[in-house]
């Protein structure tokens, strides 16, 4: 069997997404790459440039040991030692949401890269507004699966929210889609207030706004 | 058996009668270079990986030693399907400028071996920098006809020279591996050379650093300085694993080549027993002085001293990248404090600045700055899948 064909069926489906928005051939950086899999996958079928950062040391060890370009850091910490627009595109998937500073990451991401791709766990989706509703305790879904006082996720927000911190830092969206948890599309994507309601989770990508000139 | 020189060895070497310009100023009328090489150079001699030694190290990577009979210092990681597996590449590692192991140094005739006049540089050895010693082993490399390495790989002071050769001759080395070291030598670095260099200073057949006219060495002076490096090498939770605070069996353990450098008190230890730990580093210390030159330490610890790269750019460590096309592998031990993981996410980060393709692990270890000596299974899989990659990139047929 191909190789390339056995590592793309074994890819996380959010992540196979991702891919089919990067051009080939360009620079990418995944951030919280975890052992490689995207990264691996953008070079040897896409021919990109494709580099990770990975907090895990033990993972970080197991993607090097594979051959691949990733080193130990965080989006928190390690962003600000990049050049400006080093990448076309940098990669934050399912991590947004466990940063110490979100606001100034996508800064960061948008500032080292033309475009920024991120992905998270959508906070405004139907059960999970149900389930705290209806029991008044912080929702166990399987998205969100842990604890409050164990969880790494201390800056959840829902994709209205995303939209709005996209205008209000000037970052346009160029695409963006609303997954369920296996990372099926989801049919509201015209709607970002269904979207919202049902889609487990987010998947954006974003540019800086070009500067008009009248501004 | 008396304190005498290090049996001399016909090593294999090159000669460059041209010299070398050193960057004191100073010139070398020629130039040796004593090394080794394993495994076959492909035909389009894009397969060479260039293999650093460390302070005290030499060529002997991947073979019993000539001198002590043991075995490779790096056997572990250069050898037939190693990490560096020289079924695939064509290993050289050459002895550093200013070592004793056949290259110039301290022990070199002065005039050049074609002069006749067989005085010897002794301290009169022009002070080397780590850069010099980068220009020297760039001059073998050139003479087996490579003008691109694949790789160069090496660890502690050798890593100092991964990360020179890198700056140096970036458009001659494809990928580069510094392990467990740092793009300058920290003043605590310097503090530890500077003991053992004083111990040397301090030893009564010191003679001015002409000690090879007496026919004696300064070994207790050179043991000393082993010894307080050796502590350097190792982690506080190595040293209570291995020794813990046990005591030494019978009274009179230290005889031999202890009681002659008289490391032991004159005869007996001095309180008439010993702990574990003091004993490994009496034999440490003594077992080196039968293999290495006193003169040589003084100059390769001073070249490391003088090692800073960012120094060399602006103050800017990414200057020293800019434009890189290598690739790197940077590795560090969680429990060396010679050369701390911080040091090496330093190079990392300065290399991100540059926008260089970099790949950085800390390996978890308890075993200090040694274990890139020893058996670190997620170290030497790191190192294989580096350079798998990396030939894979480099077009290198498996």
């Amino acid at each position: 069997m191909d190789p390339v064909l056995y590592v793309a069926k074994n890819m996380r489906l959010d992540l196979r997404l991702i891919a089919e928005m990067i051009e080939p051939k360009t620079r990418v950086l995944d951030i919280g790459c975890g052992d490689g899999v995207l990264i691996g996958h953008l070079y040897r079928t896409r021919g990109c440039d494709a580099r990770g950062l990975e907090l895990d040391m033990g993972v970080v060890t197991r993607a090097v040991a594979h051959g691949l370009p990733v080193m130990h850091g965080d989006a928190d910490n390690d962003l600000e030692h990049y050049p400006d627009n080093a990448f076309d595109y940098v990669v934050l998937s399912r991590t947004l949401q466990a940063v110490e500073k979100p606001r100034e990451v996508l800064r960061q991401m948008l500032r080292i890269g033309a475009r920024a791709i991120v992905s998270f766990p959508n906070f405004g989706h139907w059960l999970v507004r149900w389930q705290l509703l209806w029991s008044g305790r912080m929702p166990m879904t399987s998205v969100w699966a842990r604890p409050w006082h164990e969880t790494p996720n201390i800056h959840p927000c829902t994709i209205r929210d995303f939209f709005a911190l996209c205008e209000a830092e000037g970052y346009a969206v160029e695409r963006w889609l609303a997954v369920d948890d296996a990372g099926r599309r989801s049919p509201w994507r015209r709607f970002a207030g269904l979207a919202n309601l049902f889609g487990e989770q987010a998947l954006f990508q974003l540019r800086k706004l070009e500067r008009t000139k009248a501004a | 058996m008396d304190q005498h020189e290090i049996p001399s060895v016909a090593h294999q070497h090159v000669v460059f009668s041209d010299g070398l310009a050193l960057e004191c100023g100073a010139a070398l009328a020629e130039l040796v270079v004593a090394y080794r090489t394993y495994g076959t150079l492909n035909a389009a001699r894009s397969n060479a990986v260039l293999i650093c030694h460390a302070l005290t190290s030499d060529q002997y990577v991947a073979e019993r030693h000539p001198v002590t009979g043991k075995p490779g210092w790096w056997d572990q990681v250069v050898g037939p399907g190693r990490p560096v597996d020289t079924d695939r590449f064509f290993v050289v590692c050459a002895n550093v400028l200013g070592g004793c192991m056949g290259s110039s140094g301290p022990q070199s005739p002065r005039a050049g071996s074609a002069s006749g006049d067989g005085t010897l540089w002794g301290t009169d050895f022009p002070p080397i920098t780590i850069r010099d010693m980068v220009r020297a082993q760039k001059r073998l490399v050139d003479h087996l006809g490579i003008s691109r390495l694949f790789a160069v790989v090496g660890g502690s002071m050798g890593g100092m020279q991964v990360l020179e050769w890198a700056t140096t001759y970036p458009d001659s080395v494809f990928a580069a591996v510094p392990v467990a070291t740092a793009a300058y030598h920290s003043a605590q670095n310097i503090a530890f050379n500077e003991v053992g260099r004083q111990a040397i200073f301090a030893d009564p057949d010191w003679n001015g650093g002409r000690y090879f006219e007496t026919g004696r060495i300064p070994g207790r002076g050179l043991a000393v300085a082993r010894m307080v490096a050796h502590i350097t090498y190792l982690s506080e939770q190595a040293l209570t694993r291995k020794f813990g605070r046990r005591l030494r069996a019978g009274p009179v353990a230290a005889e031999g080549a202890l009681g002659r450098l008289g490391l032991n008190g004159g005869g007996m230890s001095l309180f008439g027993d010993m702990f574990e730990v003091e004993s490994y580093l009496r034999h440490q210390g003594s077992t080196f002085t039968q293999r290495f030159d006193a003169n040589s330490y003084l100059t390769i610890t001073r070249a490391m001293d003088y090692f800073d790269i960012a120094a060399e750019h602006d103050d800017d460590l990414a200057r020293a990248f800019l434009g890189t096309r290598t690739r790197f592998c940077i590795i560090s031990f969680s429990s060396d404090w010679l050369f701390p993981t911080a040091g090496s996410r330093a190079v990392a980060r300065a290399l991100n600045r540059a926008a260089a393709n970099v790949s950085f692990v800390e390996i978890e270890s308890d075993k200090g700055h040694d274990a890139f000596l020893l058996d670190e299974p997620d170290f030497h899989r790191a190192l294989a899948g580096f350079l798998d990659g990396c030939a894979e990139h480099a077009g290198l047929s498996g």
